[in-house]
């Protein structure tokens, strides 16, 4: 679980979201659920908790129209970014994967964006 | 059962402003015959888009937020897929979506007003403390 948090962190850089560029939410969580504790040496930087935007924003409906907030959970090649790396609860993620399908559906988003 | 609808079309770029006004007239006129109702037109103008459709890289979007059956909307869907100058188009139904944005918006009021409450509360102790000073008054005399 460790690997799978902490590689996919260099990728969630590059994407124009600011708020979550901190990878892996539950930082204070691997140490705790392994024993051993070989993770808690290999990460000694803090990292911050995130958020859901839209809980603490109160966005309420995940409206297909709003291009600009659905860019900012699309990486670059127009792919829906995971959970994991934006931190947004499940079920905002799932009303936000169902607002950038449609938004795709009406060409406000691409399917793929050509390099 | 009349449900909220909200139907998204985009016409093509090279289309005249009062064609395309016509169009829009004709299709709000099917509407209203098939025993809709228009809430609201909203022209979003031309804009970009994401992919090409139909060789067009731009295209004139138009949004329509109807209260109508869901026959209706079958209907109004076929005749977008019929029209020529119409490149692409979605309809989504919004009543589930308003029902429980409202119902969250009722919840946030409801959490508010707990906030409030211990503000009201922090005088009441006040009360009782000042009750039993007349109560050993009362007692003394």
């Amino acid at each position: 679980m460790a690997d799978e948090t902490s590689t996919p962190s260099a990728p969630s850089t590059s994407r124009p979201e600011g708020s979550g560029p901190s990878s892996s939410g539950p930082g204070g969580r691997p140490p705790g659920g392994r024993p051993g504790g070989p993770g808690g040496g290999g990460r000694k930087f803090f990292r911050r908790k995130k958020v859901c935007k839209f809980c603490v924003e109160k966005i309420d409906a995940i409206h297909y129209r709003d291009v600009r907030l659905l860019q900012q959970f699309v990486a670059e090649r127009g792919k829906i970014v995971p959970r994991r790396l934006t931190g947004v609860c499940t079920t905002h993620q799932r009303g936000l994967a169902r607002a950038i399908k449609q938004a795709r559906n009406i060409a406000l988003l691409p399917f793929a964006a050509r390099y | 059962m009349q449900r909220t609808y909200e139907i998204m079309f985009i016409v093509r770029p090279d289309i005249l402003d009062e064609d395309l006004d016509k169009l829009i007239a004709g299709l709000e006129g099917n509407i209203t015959q098939g025993g809709g109702s228009i809430k609201s037109m909203e022209k979003l103008g031309r804009r970009k888009l994401a992919y090409m459709v139909k060789k067009f890289n731009d295209g004139n979007y138009v949004l329509l937020t109807i209260n109508a059956d869901g026959s209706l909307v079958g209907e109004i869907e076929r005749r977008l897929r019929v029209s020529e100058p119409v490149i692409k188009f979605i309809s989504v139904r919004m009543d589930e979506e308003e029902k429980r944005v409202a119902k969250i918006k009722a919840i946030r009021a409801t959490r508010k007003k707990l906030s409030a409450q211990p503000a009201a509360t922090a005088p009441a102790p006040v009360e009782p403390a000042a009750a039993p000073a007349v109560a050993t008054e009362a007692a003394s005399a």
